[in-house]
């Protein structure tokens, strides 16, 4: 049975200001046990605020009603297969969210006593063993708050070991297919991005890479797969010769999907590379965040890794804040410990087998699509395909249909968008990455939407150029938005 | 492997389908110099039931059943009972960053009434989706400073928390942006304007203070942006204790203000996931980092919201972004969001004029180390004792004393920094006065 | 379509001279790859320029095009209404929608710029 196209749900509702009234509320304080201190005489009258002008004032039921009526605004994992390239939006087991409401772990102080912290200081090393061994480095932090973060993180930990041999060096060098995130973190990080081109199959030119590395380059960022899903063959050459010229090589960890239990980072010589924890190890997305990105260094960059560090003192851990090469802090306190929860429990239900397993399958499932897209969308680059696979709109741009519009036609199917434009090497890129927790069913019903567009593009482009037609919103204007942008409620 | 979807008949189809043979086949291409050639050591697997234990059993080694005073960044406060009931919905809680408008309007609508909810709060014009939290809120905060001016220098009071001061030196070190403090009053707990004033100069981008500050006292603010503004460099102002804004108002004189919400329903979660926030002045948007969610209408006329201003983002201006800053904490801004819509106008300010009576009974039992005004948080020195002895006695009755000082501040001996919020009891406040005595 | 008193660059931009003013703005090809212009970016009157050197950017929702200085000389005045109204920029590039006027302090950089018909057959190509 072909699915289709049907209209979304749909309930209206306002913003929240607009449902204000005088002296509605939704909360009720206790009785004070203590005096009543005046504001004004505690604070001082020039500091004592007149009310919150416009703050919400609503009841509880309305609160209720406000946010359920929102969520059925939202697609989600929940509902159905977000097929983002490069974001590995992978199922989110309940498990993990009750056990980082746990009470004592999830209302634990960040600065009481290490002795009252034993459970989450072994939980947080226990992670860190975990990583090492998945990515087969001697080292690993919980503290960056994201991906960027730790790309970040990364860049400062090779600055600071390229520092104390006395040269830090001048230049990164980033792939034309990497994301966006690479050269704002080596910018960051004080260093220029020179950005070098990928050969005819996706990869790495070797050879121009070569000529280009000199005593000037700090790293190489490399995403291993790439963003084409391409696994980097010539990685271990890469490495030697980053390394013959005391360079470094950073591996972005987002494709850390692909590997586990095949192949690991430390053992085809990259330095340091950091994790996504809300994608490899499926902490949910939120609506964008919060996330951690763990970093996982060799020991030549153990020395410069964030204050503070887990140690063991006798049978108790505490915490290093003396480490004299640390490049300090990131954030402050130890990181999105809810988040790293979350991770240890998923990397617990599956052991290192069934970690192998979930990397099998998500490479199945991006295979399995490409074999059926192949013959209605140009695949640009014939490389094998690991946990991604990219396409390009090429064939549909004669019809004047392009990647953008293909995608807001898959909605109407009932599908998020795969991730548009993405690598910037491929003019007009489709980018799918199925995930491993996909059923053949919904990824047979991916396939046939994307065939029925294909379709509907050669029958009729105007529907697919139009789209989407189904969703309670329809396509939303963002050049005015963004020529006269609005960006907060004001009363009429 | 109960989350993989699949029978081994589905795949054996799928392999035929693909023309491969086996799941390894898949990998042929793969060299063999970088294949693994053992398993990885990692256990075996366990049961939802062992993973419940696992956790259940290491939350046992932390602090149970504890009264306790600590604030220091992260505060104590009751979390209403609809802020879990709105986050645990899966629309909310498994969808991806709103970039396709038409089937996210949810997030979207909830992060526009979030910017909005914080310029109220902060009397700015415009806040953005948020960020990682407060300490890299602030940092990011000095880099706009720097972008927005043309000029390098950051000076931050010592009386910001010394952990984002720690997290502003990292992100600086290699930027050309030298950072350097100025001191507080030893008898006020405030910032020390003469200071400032002598190390101001025309170079300086930033003047970064927090208020209330790491001591719980109200800073002042309006004599440092005075001083700031006279020699062309923005005021930063920071918060640590967002529930301090239900009574103080954030100084108009403030160009950036950047902050934490953790207060606002986000459980403390041993030190993250927070969420941080920078506002703003319309003049300054371009300079902002991070995600914004702009009004828009859709094609059939309704209002719409959409991501906008995205052109100063890391995806699209990649080493020329403002900031290399990709997430946002959109579910916990989502909390916060919800904390801020139950208690309203009238409860905000009721819930801060708790926390200021309890604490000011808390202080009226010791003997504060400075006498500036404070919201729920103050310094005390213990007499005749140590400190590790008065915590120590705290602890055997389930009290977890301030936070010990002279880590931070080595001048600061024997000194604790404690907070009282809506959640402390009165019999334990008193427990704790006692042990001071 | 591309006016021969105009002088073009390779990266897209156009300039008018008057005596020893230029106006400078953007073609009409670059507008087109841009799509719907939501923002310009232009330096303040006084700022010195320099040939093939970023003095500015352009907006589109998803992309950021950088404006390089056809010739070097100091900016006189800005077109203010671009601010209101980038719009212009795609209805009227050639004309209305000019960016900035310069004093050009080195005219003889103009003989380095392409003619109309020079800029047509790079476009051609590019394509």
């Amino acid at each position: 049975m072909i699915d289709r196209v049907r209209p979304h749900l749909v309930i209206n509702e306002r913003l929240i200001f607009e449902h204000s009234s005088p002296g509605k509320v939704a909360y009720q304080l206790p009785v004070l046990d203590v005096p009543a201190v005046d504001p004004a005489e505690a604070l001082g009258t020039e500091s004592v605020r007149a009310e919150i002008e416009d703050f919400p004032e609503v009841s509880e039921v309305e609160v209720v009603r406000h946010y359920a009526r929102l969520s059925t605004w939202n697609y989600s994992l929940n509902t159905g297969m977000y097929p983002l390239g490069s974001c590995t939006m992978k199922y989110n087991p309940r498990v993990n969210e009750l056990v980082a409401r746990i009470e004592e772990l999830a209302w634990a102080h960040p600065y009481q006593p290490e002795a009252l912290a034993q459970g989450s200081m072994e939980i947080m090393s226990r992670l860190e063993t975990a990583l090492a061994e998945i990515t087969g480095m001697d080292a690993v932090t919980l503290e960056p708050a994201a991906g960027a973060h730790g790309e970040l993180t990364a860049i400062l930990l090779i600055r600071a070991a390229l520092a104390r041999r006395g040269n830090p060096r001048k230049k990164i060098l980033i792939p034309d297919s990497a994301h966006g995130t690479n050269p704002a973190s080596a910018a960051i990080g004080g260093y220029a991005v020179e950005n070098i081109k990928s050969n005819d199959a996706g990869m790495l030119d070797v050879a121009a890479l070569e000529q280009i590395v000199n005593e000037d380059v700090a790293a190489l960022m490399v995403t291993n797969p790439n963003t084409l899903g391409v696994f980097e063959e010539h990685i271990i050459r890469v490495a030697e010769i980053l390394h013959a010229k005391g360079a470094f090589l950073y591996m972005d960890g987002a494709n850390m999907n692909a590997l586990m239990g095949i192949a690991r980072p430390g053992d085809f010589g990259v330095d340091a590379l950091h994790l996504n924890l809300h994608k490899t190890f499926s902490t949910p997305h939120g609506g964008g965040g919060p996330g951690a990105g763990p970093v996982a260094v060799k020991k030549t960059l153990e020395p410069f890794l964030p204050v503070p560090r887990l140690k063991q003192s006798g049978k108790k851990w505490a915490y290093d804040y003396k480490r004299k090469h640390s490049i300090g802090r990131l954030r402050a306190f130890y990181g999105n410990f809810g988040v790293m929860v979350r991770a240890l429990a998923y990397i617990l239900a599956h052991g290192g087998p069934g970690l192998r397993k979930v990397t099998l399958d998500a490479v199945l499932n991006a295979n399995y699509i490409r074999k059926h897209l192949e013959p209605f969308y140009e695949l640009p680059y014939q490389s094998p395909s690991m946990h991604e696979v990219v396409f390009s709109d090429h064939r549909q741009a004669q019809k004047g249909v392009h990647t953008g519009e293909i995608a807001k036609r898959l909605i109407d199917y009932g599908f998020h968008p795969y991730t548009v434009s993405f690598p910037l090497i491929v003019h007009g890129a489709l980018m799918i990455e199925p995930t491993e927790t996909e059923t053949k069913r919904e990824l047979d019903r991916f396939i046939q939407a994307m065939t029925a567009i294909a379709e509907e593009v050669d029958r009729d482009p105007q529907l697919v150029k139009t789209a989407p037609h189904a969703t309670g919103t329809s396509r939303v204007d963002e050049v005015a938005a963004a020529r006269k942008p609005v960006l907060r409620w004001k009363p009429a | 492997m109960r989350y993989l979807p699949k029978s081994d008949s589905e795949r054996r189809q799928m392999l035929d389908a693909i023309g491969a043979g086996s799941l390894e086949e898949l990998f042929a291409h793969l060299p063999e110099a970088v294949r693994l050639q053992r398993p990885l050591d990692l256990p075996l697997g366990i049961s939802e039931y062992e993973i419940v234990r696992y956790f259940r059993e290491r939350a046992a080694q932390n602090a149970s059943g504890y009264a306790s005073f600590l604030g220091a960044g992260v505060y104590y406060h009751f979390r209403p009972v609809l802020v879990e009931n709105v986050v645990a919905r899966g629309e909310f809680l498994t969808s991806y960053t709103p970039y396709q408008a038409e089937i996210s309007q949810g997030t979207l609508t909830t992060i526009f009434e979030f910017q909005t909810m914080i310029c109220q709060l902060t009397g700015t014009d415009v806040a953005n989706a948020s960020m990682y939290d407060g300490s890299t809120a602030m940092a990011e905060a000095a880099m706009m400073a720097v972008r927005a001016t043309g000029k390098g220098r950051v000076l931050v009071a010592r009386s910001v928390h010394p952990e984002y001061r720690e997290v502003l030196r990292t992100y600086a070190a290699n930027q050309g942006m030298p950072v350097e403090e100025f001191g507080y009053l030893p008898e006020m707990g405030t910032l020390d304007a003469e200071d400032l004033e002598r190390k101001i100069d025309d170079l300086t981008a930033a003047v970064i203070v927090q208020s209330p500050n790491f001591f719980g006292a109200v800073d002042r603010v309006r004599e440092a942006a005075e001083v700031a503004h006279r020699r062309g460099a923005l005021l930063i102002l920071v918060f640590t204790e967002a529930v301090s804004l239900g009574l103080l108002q954030p100084p108009a004189e403030a160009d950036i203000v950047a902050g934490e919400l953790q207060s606002f329903a986000i459980p403390p979660s041993y030190g993250g996931p927070f969420v941080g926030i920078i506002a703003t002045r319309d003049r300054f948007v371009r300079q902002m980092p991070g995600r914004l969610v702009g009004q828009t209408v859709d094609t059939r006329g309704n209002r719409a919201f959409c991501l906008t201003l995205a052109t100063r983002e890391q995806h699209i201006r990649r080493e020329k972004a403002t900031s290399n800053i990709c997430t946002n904490q959109a579910l916990l801004a989502l909390m916060a969001s919800v904390f801020m819509t139950v208690y309203g106008k009238e409860g905000l300010r009721e819930l801060a004029a708790q926390n200021l009576s309890k604490a000011h009974y808390l202080a009226s039992k010791l003997k504060p180390r400075f006498c500036g005004k404070f919201f729920n948080e103050f310094v005390a020195q213990v007499q005749g004792k140590t400190l590790d002895q008065m915590n120590k006695a705290l602890l055997k009755k389930k009290i977890i004393g301030g936070l010990p000082l002279q880590r931070f501040y080595p001048e600061l001996e024997n000194c604790v920094l404690l907070c009282a919020t809506e959640m402390s009891r009165r019999a334990d406040m008193d427990a704790v006065a006692e042990a001071f005595a | 379509m591309y006016p021969e008193n105009l002088r073009y660059t390779k990266e897209h931009e156009w300039i008018r001279v008057e005596g020893d003013i230029g106006a400078i703005g953007v073609t009409d090809h670059a507008q087109q790859e841009l799509g719907d212009i939501v923002y310009v970016d232009l330096p303040k009157p006084g700022t010195q320029v320099e040939q093939g050197k970023t003095m500015g950017s352009v907006e589109s929702v998803k992309a950021v095009s950088d404006i390089y200085a056809p010739v070097s000389g100091e900016v006189l005045e800005v077109n203010g209404a671009l601010a209101e109204a980038p719009e212009k920029l795609n209805q009227d590039p050639h004309g209305e929608a000019w960016l900035v006027k310069i004093r050009l302090s080195a005219p003889s950089e103009i003989d380095k710029l392409l003619s109309a018909a020079d800029y047509q057959n790079y476009i051609g190509a590019e394509k």
